[in-house]
């Protein structure tokens, strides 16, 4: 993990310094964490919308889910927060973002869980950054967009705010599913380790275009996106009754 | 002494792929009419003005040859100047195959329409047939005023055939801001291309996005359309039929059914 001078300078004073390629890993664990309070919980990141459809109805076919969420969603969500987390400005890629979620209900959920984002990270990790962040979208921002600048908040690195993000785009769903499905907790589990070289891949990538888009922009951040979950997130937040709240 | 300075490096075995644009230009003509001053194609573009009544100016694209093959780079652009409109389709559906060297195709589309400007943009699929790479890239511009209509529809594979590998970028900008980016790649080598999360075994998805500063008073409301299908709007003055489908066929009447009761007026 990068960000050794960034944690070093967030370090409080008489801590020792992170040696060197170690960066802020606690800080990160905190964050990533899925009992981080965050809200986090209560959304099933298109998963049960799938179950409903048949689409997910195993170990197998949650991978296969997984792996397409983290490719597209995953990986322009990491994207956001690196560039988040390497300090583009919050509010051009909360634009960015929006651009990037047509799915009327997505952008709602994005904006929910950014306020409970912001509330945990302001509490942890408190800075100008967020404050101001908090005062120019009161409803919440996007999501990815407070989850980078709370990791820049935390004295991680942008590369760590993208390993917070596609870690979740893909414990999200999987966590859901052992309770929509009764899947086996370790055949969950099983998922994401086999996933785990996919996501140091896909945290790289989005990485690699925050830096890019440091020098040209947010238009440069990757836009991927996945039909069957947009449109399933349209018609998840019109039934009547759910487990999840996406 | 000098060493002799090196050879030049070898041309490649292959040539390069085909390298062809065309272009588009429509002006209000004064008189309440639409007038295509520039109407250029070359190699299998071939562009046609169509008989149209009223103020609106129609062009065709005529599929000259087989195109995009693989390390094909084709460039098309529309330029729809302040209060002039535009129709514009093509007779056939563009086929990405692939070509000798196992190089991507590239086709880059480049849209701009002025203020008061129409342009509805409806051409045929694009099929991603098998063995094929594209690499598509679509940028639109449009300014406070323009109304949009675009289609854009995606055919994995021929009848009974696997498709290729394909992306596609769609960016639209209105007024300076980014209004609508999105990418999508399918095929072969795509992770997780064909799981529940992406395309879930359909074979076709497409979408129709239609922008017009109304929406801004009266905003789109989000809709059902079928179990893969929704009409959803977005962050600014525009909304977007998004749908997958199991063919072209029903892919083309969900995307119309869509744009019922919400389509740009004349």
């Amino acid at each position: 993990m990068a960000g050794t001078t960034d944690a070093a300078a967030a370090a409080p004073p008489g801590a020792p310094a992170p040696g060197p390629g170690r960066g802020a890993i606690a800080a990160l664990l905190v964050l990533a964490d899925g009992r981080f309070p965050a809200g986090g919980h209560a959304h099933s990141g298109g998963a049960e919308a799938a179950v409903k459809a048949g689409r997910i109805t195993d170990g197998r076919t949650l991978e296969e889910f997984c792996r397409g969420r983290l490719h597209t969603a995953g990986l322009t969500a990491a994207a956001l927060a690196a560039a988040a987390a390497s300090g583009l400005d919050p509010l051009a890629l909360d634009e960015a973002a929006d651009a990037r979620t047509p799915a009327t209900a997505l952008r709602a959920t994005a904006r929910r869980l950014g306020r409970q984002m912001m509330r945990a990270a302001r509490a942890a990790w408190p800075s100008e950054e967020l404050d101001a962040l908090a005062a120019a979208r009161p409803r919440g921002a996007h999501q990815p967009v407070v989850l980078g600048l709370a990791a820049r908040s935390a004295g991680l690195a942008p590369l760590d705010a993208a390993y917070a993000a596609v870690y979740e785009s893909v414990s999200g769903p999987a966590t859901a599913v052992v309770r929509l499905l009764s899947l086996d907790p370790f055949e969950a589990t099983v998922v994401l380790a086999r996933l785990a070289p996919e996501l140091d891949a896909v945290a790289e990538r989005a990485a690699g275009a925050a830096d890019r888009a440091a020098a040209e922009g947010p238009d440069a951040l990757p836009a991927c996106s996945a039909p069957l979950l947009d449109i399933a997130a349209e018609l998840h937040a019109s039934w009547p009754v759910r487990l999840f709240a996406s | 002494m000098t060493a002799p300075a090196p050879a030049p490096a070898p041309a490649p075995a292959q040539g390069p792929g085909l390298r062809a644009s065309a272009r588009i230009v429509a002006v209000a003509d004064g008189r309440g009419g639409t007038a295509l001053p520039v109407l250029d194609g070359g190699g299998p573009f071939a562009l046609r003005r169509l008989r149209s009544p009223g103020v609106e100016a129609r062009v065709c694209l005529v599929g000259a040859m087989s195109a995009p093959l693989g390390g094909d780079a084709l460039a098309l652009s529309a330029e729809v100047e302040d209060g002039a409109v535009l129709h514009f389709s093509t007779t056939a559906a563009t086929i990405a195959l692939p070509g000798r060297t196992g190089e991507p195709a590239t086709y880059d589309v480049y849209i701009r329409v002025g203020d008061g400007a129409v342009l509805r943009w409806l051409p045929e699929p694009l099929i991603s047939a098998h063995g094929g790479e594209l690499r598509m890239t679509t940028r639109i511009e449009l300014a406070p005023t323009a109304r949009l209509v675009f289609r854009e529809e995606q055919i994995l594979g021929r009848a009974g055939e696997r498709p290729g590998r394909l992306t596609a970028r769609l960016t639209v900008r209105r007024a300076g801001r980014p209004l609508y980016d999105q990418e999508l790649s399918y095929g072969p080598g795509v992770p997780g291309w064909d799981g529940g999360a992406v395309l879930g075994g359909h074979r076709a998805a497409g979408q129709l996005l239609v922008v017009d500063p109304a929406f801004g008073a009266a905003p789109v409301a989000p809709r059902v359309l079928g179990p893969t299908a929704v009409v959803a709007p977005l962050a600014g003055p525009a909304a977007v039929v998004s749908a997958v489908a199991p063919d072209g066929l029903q892919l083309r009447t969900v995307l119309e059914t869509g744009l019922l009761g919400m389509d740009i007026g004349r």
